[in-house]
């Protein structure tokens, strides 16, 4: 078993072995944590928010999702969750989607997908490898008429998820920097992460 | 027609002009019946079958009108940056920003740079998704017994690697896609409700606002319950138009959609294209 604290606004990324679990730890409470995972040995495999979405009929994950890969395979499971509702609409911050969502004084500001773009070319990714990703913790309800957003979450400090690799997977994790909406409490703290064997 | 020798075959190759299929380019464009606009200034007119594809490049400015002719079209879509396609269609950011999961008129499709890149300037469906992206190799065998290009049940998926490849582009080039005239809604606990079509008929307008690749498959939404695979044809008319520009009522609608135009035109203007 291998545990690891990723500090605030860093990014992260392991080899989870096929049957290991991956539990992500909140430690402070309220923190997204985006996420992206790919089959080691062939990268062009990689989640996808849409296979997951209609695989299981609906868009928030939970114990016993399945995260299901652009080819309609699956790469990791849910085992465990003590939150309840997770989140695929949503995607990654940017400097450039915060320039719409907030203006343009937010430019200076560190963003998921510069955490995904640093950790991804680690190991040959680039842009293009960068797709729709999870963020665990992360609250974002839709109305009747559409209309979402994200607002306050629904986790706590020391609030927990497993996740079991259907297969080797890579997965690749930029604990968000966002500090312009409710997704970490306006204030980025530190997650935990741990490799163990499956139980 | 004798085509046993090489003057034989050419003459029966050449005899096959002018035949006329449901499925179709109309080329040239100014050929087809009942334009939208005036005849001239059409650059594209395609009737898509049902289980297949097509793509273009379209210039800032161009109105590409889609009509589900049948009412079992699902039109799957993906926007490039013409040339430069590490800048794409983002449907995350699309309703992140824009606060709203489902497509309709006034819609922006936006890039991962913050920019647009099509804007949708008319809907007479309303039945839309932008969550389950589009069908595969593997759930179509699963499925149908069958998911590849030249069976009778291809897959967007695999129809899009064709499109993309045509376009220098790999399947890691492929985000999740949107789909148009096959809606799905989200209730309340997070789960989906397939709506389905609204009828034969039903058409959306994309405004390009910077040149553009688009790729689109025809084929059923991947949540489309039926046992059968149900996929008629799809009409593609684009022609010559404006791009959005400040003043529109467009432009102004939403503070975040403003400051995509002004992102978009201020990349345009910086490189002289705008």
């Amino acid at each position: 078993m291998s545990t690891t604290v990723v500090p605030a606004r860093a990014a992260w990324s392991a080899v989870v072995r096929t049957g290991e679990t991956l539990t992500i730890t909140d430690l402070h409470g309220n923190q997204a944590v985006d996420f992206l995972v790919y089959d080691a040995h062939d990268t062009s495999v990689r989640y996808s928010a849409p296979d997951t979405i209609h695989a299981q009929s609906g868009i928030f994950l939970t114990t016993g999702s399945v995260l299901m890969s652009n080819e309609h395979t699956p790469l990791m499971t849910v085992t465990a969750d003590e939150v309840g509702r997770h989140d695929t609409v949503g995607g990654a911050c940017s400097k450039e989607s915060n320039t719409l969502r907030y203006g343009h004084h937010t430019w200076s500001q560190h963003a998921c997908v510069d955490n995904f773009l640093a950790e991804g070319a680690k190991y040959g990714l680039g842009k293009r490898d960068l797709v729709s990703n999870i963020n665990w913790y992360m609250n974002v309800p839709v109305e009747k008429d559409g209309t979402l957003g994200i607002v306050d979450g629904l986790s706590a400090p020391g609030l927990k998820l497993t996740l079991r690799a259907e297969r080797d997977v890579l997965v690749l994790v930029s604990n968000c920097p966002q500090i312009n909406n409710p997704c970490n409490g306006f204030e980025p703290t530190a997650v935990q992460m741990t490799i163990g064997v499956s139980g | 027609m004798a085509t046993a020798t090489t003057y034989g075959a050419r003459a029966h190759a050449r005899a096959q002009e002018g035949t006329r299929a449901e499925a179709m380019p109309v080329v040239p464009a100014a050929d087809w019946p009942a334009p939208p606009c005036e005849a001239g200034h059409l650059v594209w007119a395609e009737t898509v079958a049902g289980g297949n594809y097509t793509h273009r490049v379209l210039a800032r400015g161009t109105e590409l009108r889609l009509t589900d002719l049948h009412g079992d079209a699902c039109a799957h879509l993906l926007l490039y940056a013409a040339d430069r396609p590490w800048e794409r269609l983002n449907v995350a950011d699309t309703v992140k920003v824009q606060w709203n999961a489902y497509l309709g008129e006034g819609q922006l499709l936006l890039s991962d740079q913050g920019r647009v890149l099509a804007s949708l300037v008319a809907d007479t469906s309303g039945h839309h998704d932008a969550l389950c992206g589009t069908s595969t190799l593997v759930r179509n065998t699963e499925r149908y017994g069958d998911g590849t290009p030249q069976s009778d049940s291809p897959a967007g998926r695999e129809l899009f690697k064709l499109a993309a490849a045509k376009n220098g582009l790999e399947p890691r080039d492929l985000p999740p896609s949107l789909s148009f005239f096959q809606g799905v809604e989200i209730r309340d606990d997070g789960s989906l409700d397939f709506t389905g079509s609204t009828g034969p008929g039903g058409s959306v307008t994309l405004r390009a606002e910077q040149d553009v690749t688009v790729l689109i498959a025809n084929v059923p939404h991947p949540a489309d319950p039926r046992d059968d695979y149900v996929s008629t044809p799809l009409e593609v008319l684009a022609w010559r138009a404006e791009a959005t520009a400040p003043g529109d009522p467009l432009w102004e609608a939403t503070p975040e959609g403003r400051r995509a135009f002004l992102n978009t035109t201020e990349f345009l203007a910086a490189r002289g294209l705008a």
